[in-house]
């Protein structure tokens, strides 16, 4: 249970970061080590930082203070090496765009700037789109779609990134019942290779998948996977009071009151 | 309607075509990336570079396009790094920019310049020899979109996720300002300075609503700029209307009618049920 058995490399690390919008601290002192090939749910109250957190690890967002390392690197010099499936809501309603060229986004990394997609990166989207079942829609507008299809879309452009580490921003939010299962799936069989990090309230994820669980409002708790129980995970939306009150076994690192 | 033999209405004919394509392939990147205001205030300020140009004697086109690829950059820059007063600075250099052509050209001894034809369009205002510069700064244009096409698309759709992955869309966007400049260069005599926004937004806005891809809007829109241009030239001829504005209300009853036209249904597609 202790870090020494661990011997998975580690693949994102956090060291006494700080982040403010304005005056406001959104993340205060955080520390997390994420090891190659985990499954991490980051979990916690609206407005508790979860999405502000995965955007400093992708660098979008530089840090007031502290150190983001993605592979021992700078996270904009692995960005491409990330995949990202954001938040489903800030997309323009209107964007004449299909599926297939939204999935091709996920490509961008990997070619050159000039010209177009090869047939390659074609037939990679289209294998993406299958595996979310989106396929039939490629030549459809992104716009026709409903918000649980968009989503999917969504991960299938995270998929062809080919990333070492995915980040998803509440995956299976709108996703109806059938297709949420079957992203657990996927997902499960990604993290063979892939390391995962999801935002997420859905508890189906978190239960069948998650090997650890970390809880973001202001601070940062880390939560092994050893007690991660339906239970717990229920309590685990109040957290981190109710957690600490509840005395329930819990590794925690940063500063901790 | 034999109008179209006399030489200063080919030209203008020709410079409506090279304007349609310009505007009807940036505008729509405007129209997309939400940047009408910025495109604005380049038309505008690029007014500094004409004053310029009579005041130190030079070719008034050299000095717009001089004064608003600067004025773009700057405002690039400006977005890009202060984006809460962004649009406040923008308004700013729009003006200033406006004041100094009107000062320079204060200052300027000699004849009195017809401001008029700059700030709305004069269809005999198009020397054969604006048309080289005009072909030009169309091809640049042409060949940075088609070159970086798939890049514009993601920026313009995601620019987070395209930066990403490593597009370059701060160069990008800066590149997309400088091309407006080129833009406003291409159109400040048929249209004018003042008018140009119309030019930038009312087809791209009709082609959108019914267009599946953003080269598909880009070629509908450069197909309605072309209808306007040539419609509103041959109304401006006919009725002794300036240029710019007769081009301009063309296309506004044209969007006054299109708005009349059935949208594609949003399809309602079977299988794959959604939430």
């Amino acid at each position: 249970m202790s870090l020494e058995n661990i011997v998975e490399p580690i693949a994102i690390e956090i060291h006494d970061l700080w982040f403010s919008y304005g005056r406001q601290n959104v993340l205060e002192d955080v520390n997390l080590l994420i090891r190659r090939n985990e499954f991490l749910a980051v979990i916690g109250p609206n407005g508790g930082g979860k999405t502000t957190l995965v955007r400093l690890i992708l660098g979008i967002l530089r840090p007031d203070r502290g150190v983001v390392r993605v592979f021992d690197e700078a996270p904009e010099k692995m960005a491409r090496h990330m995949g990202y499936v954001p938040q489903n809501t800030h997309f323009s309603k209107e964007f004449p765009i299909s599926v297939l060229d939204v999935a091709l986004m996920g490509r961008l990394g990997r070619v050159g700037r000039a010209w177009r997609y090869s047939p390659a990166d074609r037939r990679m989207a289209e294998k993406a789109l299958d595996r979310v079942g989106m396929l039939s829609y490629r030549d459809a507008p992104i716009n026709n779609l409903s918000g649980g299809q968009r989503q999917r879309v969504f991960i299938a452009r995270a998929l062809i990134t080919e990333p070492g580490i995915l980040f998803m921003d509440e995956p299976t939010a709108s996703v109806d019942t059938e297709w949420q299962a079957n992203i657990y799936t996927l997902l499960k069989e990604l993290n063979d290779s892939v390391t995962i990090v999801v935002v997420s309230h859905d508890i189906g994820i978190l239960s069948s998948n998650v090997k650890s669980v970390v809880c973001v409002n202001r601070t940062v708790f880390y939560h092994d996977s050893a007690e991660i129980t339906t239970e717990m995970l229920e309590k685990m939306y109040q957290c981190p009071v109710e957690l600490i009150a509840h005395g329930l076994p819990h590794r925690v690192l940063g500063r901790h009151g | 309607m034999n109008i179209f033999q006399y030489e200063f209405m080919q030209n203008a004919l020709l410079a409506g075509l090279l304007a349609s394509i310009a505007c009807g392939i940036i505008g729509t990147l405007v129209v997309v990336n939400r940047i009408v205001f910025i495109s604005g205030g380049i038309a505008h300020a690029a007014y500094g570079g004409i004053g310029l140009a009579f005041f130190l004697g030079f070719a008034p086109l050299l000095g717009v396009v001089g004064f608003a690829v600067a004025v773009s950059v700057v405002m690039a820059l400006v977005s890009l790094k202060n984006k809460e007063r962004a649009d406040t600075i923008i308004g700013m250099l729009w003006a200033v920019g406006m004041a100094i052509g009107i000062l320079l050209i204060d200052l300027t001894p000699g004849h009195r310049i017809d401001l008029m034809s700059y700030l709305f369009g004069s269809i005999i205002a198009v020397p054969r020899s604006d048309l080289l510069m005009m072909a030009l700064l169309n091809l640049a244009i042409i060949a940075i979109v088609g070159f970086f096409y798939k890049d514009f698309l993601a920026m313009s759709y995601d620019d987070e996720f395209a930066a990403l992955m490593g597009v370059p869309t701060r160069t990008l966007y800066i590149m997309l300002l400088v091309m407006i400049a080129f833009c406003v260069v291409i159109i400040i005599r048929m249209i004018g300075l003042i008018l140009i926004i119309a030019f930038f937004t009312i087809a791209p806005y009709i082609a959108e609503r019914h267009s599946r891809s953003l080269s598909s809007m880009m070629v509908f829109s450069i197909l309605y700029n072309f209808i306007f241009t040539a419609l509103g030239l041959w109304c401006s001829y006919m009725f002794n209307l300036t240029s710019g504005a007769a081009i301009i209300m063309v296309a506004a009853i044209f969007f006054f009618f299109s708005l009349f036209l059935r949208r594609p249904p949003k399809a309602e597609r079977k299988g794959g049920a959604g939430a």
